[in-house]
């Protein structure tokens, strides 16, 4: 079987297309569903979603995209250390262009930092095995979905008896902002499609908490196109049913309990702790840092530099955008200050950030 | 972010590199036809018509499937005169070295530069060698310029777009940026994809008898199909529509951009041409292309809708519509 | 986030598989995998690993959920 192309055919997405203009016709008020991902976000753009969706329904986007809510601090810290000498800073192509207080990583390799985009966290051990001169940081970010192939390279550097690998860890865990937003008076949402690629990880049940504080239908949806028409499709009958329970639309990656071994990695290797998030502000037992028994691979420990005082961007509405509070457009920066080429906020940082999705696409 | 620096971005063919033209380098030359838009300069010397291009190769691995940085830097400049509807008669060329490169690699680069003028049937008249020191430069940087003859009386430039013309491209998009991007140190992929690095000239020479109603050429190198059709967008003013479900890719090249998260209407590449000709013209356009080797997957990928606003857009292989910008700064792997 | 991408196991070794998508291959780790997988498998890969299984029942059951959806429609 074919997982993309059966996945992204053209008569079903006008079908579930169809079917949801018939459920929701006539609604006064749109149903609003935010999908909590930047993956979702992305695809939504990416296949022209939107345009096939009828006015009854609004689809926001929400703070579900690991670049846009790393902090400055983070950057600062990651640009302090890769003016370390000997010190090769490895990353994800996304974390490049994301500004911190003054500078960012693409600015500092231009500079002559030596700054490597790697696909896999396991790419930069191989690096650090083939450099032993190099101290080789790894930027640690992500969700539950990244985190564990992080928590897999500290234990594959440990494995090779390694003592020039280091990570700088700022993961961030999906249930906790979703429940922030639910309780948010201002927003009203009337539904969420939940993250694929995280639930793989910790399983549809980590939402049903949700479902019964704030009554909030919630749909694990995939990526494929077809795939969010029918989450949109399951989010609309449970509104208009006033149900408010978790489904999995994506069936064939997401179980209930989710992948217990990368949950037990997460638990081995990372401690919960309260992450700032950019835009939002510090969040309980968001985050996950590295554990004490893996210190010595934690570069904020084991790498101490003087880094930057911060500065915040100013009137970027990064923070209410995230929260899927405003639209792009009505962020005064958007489109002016404010572009891909020369991004003020993190939401225009990354090409799946909401701001830069819409520049790109939405216009 | 800070104003002063150079980025690998303005090198991208992107945003960036027209900003860099059009703030910078342009208004500091006299002389430079506005925004340098086009592939290649229009001279008239003596009441003989020439075109006259310029170009230099850094790409990294000088090695990759389906070619090296030798053959990429003939073809390229050769297609620049090309897209221009000239015929290629000489071209120069520029090595600057770095002191340790070998010379066997060397050897190979210059031959695969003589097979590559060879099947073009350019000539290679002057050149120039420079080394730099140790860490100065990356082994080997090459420039080409090169000079056509412009033997017709046509307009074909990317001003020259009109209402109903049929968007054509000679082949699968994206091949030779996918190849150099999963031969390149570090991502351990196999694509098993090899560059598309070729001659255009040929090609050109069989589409040039449609006359008038061959309106723009123009070949999709750095940015890929999309930053190149909203190029040609802009310069006419007018709307292109792309569809999705036309455009041909390799089945290599939709895989690694779904691995690494990247869009082949962004993708490199190094022999295809894009050509928007009148409608009633473009079905013969496109049987002149199948018949020839460098475009037997040639498809009709767009149209142009309307006289306004510079945009392009597209019509997704589900139905759905979105708008397709120019690339922004460099096109990065992305996992998150 | 989470570019995800199902691709065929084509050979184990230890922890290690060779996969493929649309004829690309790359190695993935399997070391955080919960479930046993084979060659011909289908696995989700991240960032180099693999993340999970694909059940092709599901996806079945999936698709015709899909088609059922409008499958009264067009015959109305």
């Amino acid at each position: 079987m074919n997982y993309q192309d059966s996945f992204r055919d053209k008569e079903l997405v006008q079908g579930l297309a169809r079917r949801i203009a018939e459920l929701t016709r006539g609604r006064k008020k749109p149903l609003v569903f935010m999908e909590v991902c930047g993956t979702h976000t992305m695809a939504i753009y990416q296949y022209g979603l939107r345009s096939l969706l009828p006015p009854e329904v609004k689809l926001i986007s929400g703070p579900g995209c690991p670049v846009c809510v790393t902090p400055n601090g983070y950057l600062d810290r990651a640009i302090a250390l890769s003016r370390l000498p000997d010190l090769t800073i490895t990353t994800f192509g996304d974390m490049l262009r994301v500004p911190g207080s003054s500078s960012s990583l693409m600015e500092e390799r231009a500079k002559g930092a030596d700054i490597r985009v790697v696909y896999s966290p396991l790419d930069a051990v191989r690096i650090a095995a083939a450099n032993p001169a190099k101290r080789v940081v790894f930027l640690g970010v992500g969700f539950e979905t990244t985190a564990p192939t992080v928590a897999g390279s500290i234990l594959a550097a440990k494995a090779q008896g390694l003592s020039n690998y280091f990570v700088l860890a700022s993961h961030k865990t999906m249930p906790q902002p979703m429940a922030i937003l639910s309780a948010d008076p201002d927003l009203s949402v009337d539904g969420y499609i939940c993250p694929a690629h995280v639930s793989a990880i910790i399983g549809a049940d980590a939402y049903r908490f949700l479902c019964a504080e704030y009554q909030v239908p919630c749909v694990v949806t995939g990526f494929e196109p077809t795939d969010v028409m029918q989450g949109v499709e399951m989010l609309a009958r449970q509104a208009l049913q006033g149900e408010s329970r978790v489904e999995i639309q994506y069936s064939r990656v997401v179980r209930w309990e989710g992948n217990a071994k990368a949950q037990g990695l997460l638990a081995e290797v990372f401690t919960p702790f309260d992450a700032p998030w950019r835009g939002i502000g510090v969040l309980p037992g968001s985050g996950l840092r590295i554990a004490d028994a893996y210190g010595e691979f934690d570069a904020e420990l084991a790498l101490p530099v003087q880094v930057e005082e911060l500065k915040e961007h100013q009137g970027c509405l990064c923070g209410e955008i995230l929260k899927g509070k405003v639209a792009p457009g009505d962020c005064p920066l958007f489109g002016g200050k404010c572009t891909p080429e020369s991004p003020v906020g993190a939401c225009m940082v990354s090409s799946e950030g909401t701001c830069a999705a819409a520049f790109k696409y939405g216009r | 972010m800070n104003d002063d620096l150079i980025l690998l971005g303005h090198g991208s063919g992107g945003k960036l590199s027209h900003q860099l033209l059009d703030e910078l380098i342009i208004p500091n030359l006299s002389g430079v036809p506005a925004a340098g838009q086009n592939d290649a300069a229009l001279l008239n010397i003596g009441g003989v018509k020439l075109a006259f291009t310029t170009d230099s190769y850094v790409v990294d691995p000088i090695f990759f499937p389906g070619g090296n940085i030798g053959d990429l830097a003939v073809n390229g400049t050769v297609n620049d005169l090309a897209m221009m509807g000239a015929r290629p008669l000489c071209l120069s060329v520029g090595f600057i070295l770095e002191e340790g490169f070998l010379k066997s690699e060397l050897a190979r680069i210059v031959i695969s530069m003589r097979e590559a003028a060879d099947a073009a049937g350019v000539a290679i008249v002057t050149g120039d060698t420079k080394v730099v020191p140790r860490g100065k430069g990356d082994r080997i940087f090459i420039n080409t310029s090169g000079i056509g003859a412009v033997e017709h009386s046509l307009s074909i430039n990317g001003a020259a777009a009109r209402v109903g013309d049929k968007v054509i491209v000679n082949g699968c998009i994206g091949d030779h940026g996918i190849a150099v991007l999963s031969a390149r140190e570090g991502l351990e992929i196999d694509s098993g994809i090899k560059s598309d690095s070729a001659p255009l000239n040929g090609l050109v020479t069989e589409l040039l008898p449609l006359g008038d109603a061959l309106h723009v050429l123009r070949d999709p190198t750095r940015g890929g199909v999309a930053t190149t059709l909203k190029e040609i967008a802009l310069q006419s003013g007018v709307t292109v529509k792309l569809s999705e479900e036309n455009l041909p890719v390799n089945a290599g090249v939709k895989g690694v951009c779904s691995i690494l998260g990247l869009d082949p209407l962004y993708v490199a590449n190094e022999g295809k041409l894009l050509a928007l000709v009148a409608p009633e013209r473009a079905g013969e356009a496109l049987a002149i292309m199948r018949r020839h080797p460098l475009g037997k997957d040639a498809a009709v990928i767009g149209e142009v809708t309307e006289s306004s606003a510079g945009r392009v857009v597209m019509e997704t292989m589900v139905g759905g519509v979105r708008g397709v910008e120019m690339l922004a700064g460099e096109q990065l792997p992305r996992i998150c | 986030m989470c570019v995800g991408v199902p691709m065929q196991v084509i050979s184990i070794e230890g922890d290690q598989a060779l996969t493929e998508v649309d004829g690309v291959k790359r190695e993935a780790s399997l070391m955080l995998l919960d479930q046993e997988v084979k060659v011909g498998d289908f696995v989700i890969i991240h960032a180099g690993f693999a993340i999970s299984k694909l059940d092709e029942e599901d996806a079945k059951a999936t698709l015709e959920l899909m088609r059922e959806v409008f499958e009264p429609e067009l015959m109305g």
